[in-house]
């Protein structure tokens, strides 16, 4: 259950559309079914009274959608930010992906975000999903009910979630929550202390799943790039398929190495694979190293923040002892 | 399409000994683009230029492949070759099979192999490689020498009669280093004042001279021809141009118990101090650490008695910046700490003395004003030990000491063993001695009178012990040529600590982008054709920061410094390097990640208008590259998450091109 309701939302939203402070607003839009909710951009009170909802489906992360709807859309957007989101807001900002004047930012509580994939795993059918004190009581087209315990349908980026506060709004709806202690590496140690067989299998076994959708990379808020290399003809690799299993890992290994430094690991990409790759642990291993080379560091605590990966100190951990880790 | 001509050299044997040049020259014919493959003897010989710019005209070639040695040997020759003929010099690709090959392997199958596969890597590049001009950066005609020893003195000196100007940068409140505080200097037994204060004076006086004393270097920026430097001027809290050294302030100053660092602490001065009499420039400064006023704000007794009214208790740091063209480090060495050489007892007992200490001693402006007496009791030594080699050639792995021999030590002992012999005749000199290495000009001659004219007792072997016993320093030591034990009661013992470069190299050489030893000793750019330049362009070396010098050899290092760097600033332009970093703006996101890490502030974003497909104008934010600026590093291209920096000559398509040739 979210803590603050869509109608508070959308009675925000509505304040600020008619005083003119934004013109547009970026939120999450009703969908066929409960769990199929998209990001729309609403432009007038009736759509968004009608159509806007923030509820246990709302996982998407909106910082994105900023960097091209700033420059489409001639006025004020207001967007509304998850505590994870404001991470990748802050990162965005520093690389200079969107104006910040052209930007309302509300800060609204989180309490976790749910997988529809993980309820689906319990049942098919599903006609309508009802939150409740627990977690959900889901109700199929046969008339069948189930009640689920939200933390086992957590969304992964969720079940490890890393903290209940706002680095970035204009405005705060709701309590402002605290930055929590969080076991998000202890997977990372896991595949860390396999062998290297074990670990190549591991990979292997996942990677073999990805179908080159590219949702991962059209998800990831530090994916914004102009032209995309996998997009670009010059660049010699666009658009591969996945021809054999090398190529696949080639694919999220170089995207992994594209947002180090820059992830925020707001774990948008592992919600958003469709053939559910946890390509969250990458990237929480480029986190892990840097934190245990560089010391502790978190892209999007705020603007301008300089990652270790482009700064130099005459502290900075020697490459020879980073191969030497990696033996 | 290219029309690449691939020529493989022999070297004589160093590469035809174990690689198949012939095979190499067949085997690349039938890689894409070439046309014309061949081999022999000496590329680099004048023949081979003139087979290779016959070449390019026969088969119109647009590319050069040459398999042969490191490029740092003859690219640029090849270069050369190529643009006399007509073509670019950026068309010339070396592939490296002497160095990376031929000298690694010693089985001619696999030595030929590996050559072929780096002749098809350097062929794939320059399929890819496009012509390239230099672009060009003025020279500023200035100077900064850092360290105001003998070294720095002297380079100064030479650059600035060439009629450049010239900053010198000394810690110190004075200029001189530690020849100022040397007696007499072998192998001629002149005193070091008489010879070094005139040079002192000479660059006091010199109109192209500016000296920063008591000043540091607090940053570099820039490259070669455009450095800018940023001087920390520590506060002395006395005007300069307003004192005139009369020393009056420090006949009053009522703190007269600061250990005398000039003099090794072998006795004290007063918190306002002048180092010692010639001292340049002749300016009294305030120790803050010892000065009553600076402390508790009470006494001024010095502010009182300055006529001229040059002490300013409010005084700050000052940073000056300025922009030099060149740069020369002159920033010498110490002794080492003996702190780890107990079993000579030198933190035990006041008579055991280091050898530097030793010059005070002996000196007519030290302690004892030139008589050698004991520290301890100001009695005459009659007996005397000199131990050499201590710290000095250690052995590797050795918790203690350095494995290279500090060089000065053994003709430094010579010159103090023969000066007490001359002096004090009733004195016993002894010398334990490892090797004695004297070669230079009159130096074995110098050693021998030290021996056969003045009775000096060399004793092949070291000192095992020394122990302070009443009045007397017991020292166990062995005679290996005799091969027995000596026990020696000595009056004095003098330690030839092994020398090191001064403590502030290393940070310097983190600013300066330039490369050091294990021992901290400044590398140059090449160890024997290129010894006074560091690897690093503008940036040069003088005397014992890049290793151990006696004076000769660091005057004469300091000239080819200074000849170095009057070549550099007699130059109104530089031509740069054409292989700089571009933006390709289509694809560059604004991120300023390349901003922040251009080591040279090469990079600037501007906002551009772009007409987009849809027929609207967009306005982005793009990185530039200032080409002029801009080293060809390539950390900018590294970084760039979108892949829009490029480095030309060495773009991520030729790497990549040159990585699927090795891998095919």
């Amino acid at each position: 259950m979210q803590k603050i309701t869509t109608d508070a939302l959308v009675q925000k939203a509505v304040e600020l559309l008619n005083n003119n402070t934004v013109s547009y607003v970026l939120g999450w839009k009703k969908g066929e079914f409960d769990y199929d909710i998209t990001p729309y951009v609403f432009k007038d009170e009736k759509t968004l009274k009608e159509e806007f909802i923030y509820s246990d489906f709302c996982g998407v992360n909106l910082s994105k959608y900023l960097v091209a709807k700033t420059k489409e859309l001639a006025g004020k957007i207001l967007v509304f930010l998850k505590p994870c989101d404001t991470y990748s807001f802050n990162q965005l900002l520093t690389e200079h992906r969107f104006n910040r004047e052209k930007v309302y930012a509300i800060g609204i509580p989180c309490e976790g975000m749910l997988d529809i994939d993980k309820i689906k795993l319990n049942l098919e059918g599903i006609s309508s999903i009802v939150e409740t004190k627990e977690g959900v009581k889901v109700n199929t087209l046969d008339d069948k009910t189930i009640e689920l315990e939200k933390q086992a349908i957590l969304l992964e980026k969720c079940k490890n979630c890393k903290s209940k506060k706002h680095y970035a709004y204009d405005e705060l709806l709701g309590e402002e929550g605290d930055v929590l202690d969080n076991n998000r590496f202890d997977e990372v140690a896991k595949l860390e202390s396999m062998t290297a067989e074990e670990r190549f299998e591991f990979w292997q076994s996942q990677l073999s799943k990805c179908i080159r959708c590219n949702a991962c990379r059209d998800a990831c808020p530090a994916c914004t790039c102009e032209k995309c290399v996998f997009d670009n003809p010059n660049s010699g690799i666009e658009n591969k398929s996945p021809a054999n299993s090398f190529e696949e890992k080639l694919f999220h290994i170089i995207r992994a190495f594209h947002v180090a430094g820059r992830c925020t690991d707001c774990g948008e990409c592992s919600r958003a694979c469709p053939q559910n790759i946890p390509l969250h642990l990458l990237n929480r291993k480029f986190i892990k190293d840097i934190n245990e080379h560089y010391g502790e560091f978190q892209a999007g605590l705020e603007v301008g923040q300089r990652g270790p990966l482009v700064s130099y100190t005459t502290e900075d951990v020697e490459p020879s002892d980073v191969f030497n880790k990696g033996e | 399409m290219q029309r690449i001509g691939v020529f493989v050299c022999w070297c004589g044997s160093n590469i035809a000994g174990t690689v198949d040049v012939k095979a190499v020259a067949e085997a690349l014919k039938f890689e894409p683009g070439v046309v014309h493959s061949t081999d022999y003897q000496y590329m680099c010989s004048q023949a081979g230029q003139n087979l290779i710019k016959d070449a390019i005209k026969e088969h119109n070639l647009t590319g050069i492949v040459v398999c042969s040695c490191s490029p740092r040997m003859h690219e640029a020759t090849f270069r050369k070759t190529a643009q006399s003929a007509g073509i670019n010099p950026y068309m010339v690709e070396i592939a490296n099979i002497r160095e990376q090959c031929s000298w690694v392997h010693k089985d001619m199958a696999i030595g030929t192999e590996k050559a072929i596969i780096l002749g098809k890597a350097a062929v794939a590049k320059v399929n890819l490689n496009a012509p390239l001009t230099p672009g060009e950066s003025p020279v500023t005609k200035r100077a900064l020498v850092i360290g105001g020893g003998i070294a720095g003195i002297q380079t100064a000196l030479d650059i600035a009669d060439a009629g450049f100007e010239v900053d010198i940068v000394e810690k110190k409140p004075t200029i001189g280093g530690k020849m100022a505080q040397l007696d007499k200097t072998f192998p001629t037994l002149d005193c070091a004042a008489c010879i070094l204060t005139p040079k002192m004076v000479d660059v006091a006086q010199h109109e192209k001279i500016r000296i920063f004393s008591y000043s540091e270097v607090e940053s570099v920026k820039g490259f070669v021809g455009n450095f800018n430097v940023t001087i920390k001027k520590h506060a002395r809290y006395v005007k300069e141009d307003l004192c005139t050294g009369c020393g009056a302030c420090v006949e009053k100053c009522p703190q007269k118990k600061v250990a005398n660092e000039f003099n090794l602490n072998m006795d004290n001065r007063h918190a306002i101090y002048i180092p010692f009499a010639q001292a340049v420039p002749k300016v009294a400064t305030i120790d803050p650490s010892a000065c009553t006023m600076l402390k508790t704000g009470k006494c001024g007794v010095c502010s009182k008695i300055c006529a001229a009214g040059a002490i300013d208790y409010t005084q700050k740091d000052e940073y000056i910046e300025e922009k030099y063209g060149a740069i020369v480090v002159a920033t010498g060495f110490n002794p080492i700490s003996l702190e780890k050489f107990d079993e000579y007892a030198y933190s035990q007992s006041k008579d055991v003395i280091t050898s530097l200490e030793f010059e005070r001693l002996t000196n007519a402006a030290g302690p004892t004003a030139g008589k050698l007496l004991r520290p301890s009791d100001g009695k005459h030594p009659h007996k005397i030990v000199f131990v050499q080699c201590v710290g000095s050639r250690c052995s590797a792995g050795a918790e203690k000491g350095k494995e290279y021999c500090s060089k000065i030590c053994c003709m430094y002992t010579a010159k103090h063993a023969m000066l007490v012999r001359d002096k004090y005749p009733d004195t016993e000199v002894y010398v334990f001695y490892i090797d004695v290495r004297t070669p230079g000009k009159n130096f074995d001659e110098f050693y021998r009178r030290a021996v056969e004219e003045y009775g000096v007792h060399y004793i092949k072997g070291m000192v095992g012990k020394v122990t302070p016993e009443g009045e007397v320093l017991k020292v166990q030591g062995s005679d290996l040529i005799n091969n027995k034990q000596i026990n020696i009661d000595a009056d004095l013992v003098v330690l030839a600590a092994a020398i090191e470069p001064d403590k502030s190299a290393r940070p310097l050489a983190t600013k300066l982008t330039a490369s050091m030893d294990t021992n901290d000793f400044f590398t140059e750019a090449h160890p024997k054709l290129r010894p006074v330049e560091s690897p690093t362009a503008g940036v040069f070396l003088s005397g014992a920061c890049q290793g151990p010098k006696d004076i000769p050899e660091t005057v004469s290092q300091a000239g080819a410094a200074a000849a170095k760097v009057i070549g550099l600033l007699a130059k109104d332009k530089l031509l740069g390097n054409p292989c700089v970093a571009r933006s390709n703006e289509l694809l560059c996101n604004g991120c300023s990640n390349c901003e922040k890490v251009c080591p040279y502030g090469a990079i600037t974003y501007i906002d551009k208008d772009f007409r987009m497909p849809d027929r609207t104008t967009r306005t982005r934010r793009i990185a530039q590259v200032n080409p002029a600026v801009c080293q060809g590093c390539g950390a900018c291209t590294v970084t760039c998450p979108s892949g829009a920096m490029d480095l030309n000559g060495f773009t991520n398509g030729q790497i990549m091109a040159e990585v699927d040739a090795i891998c095919k």
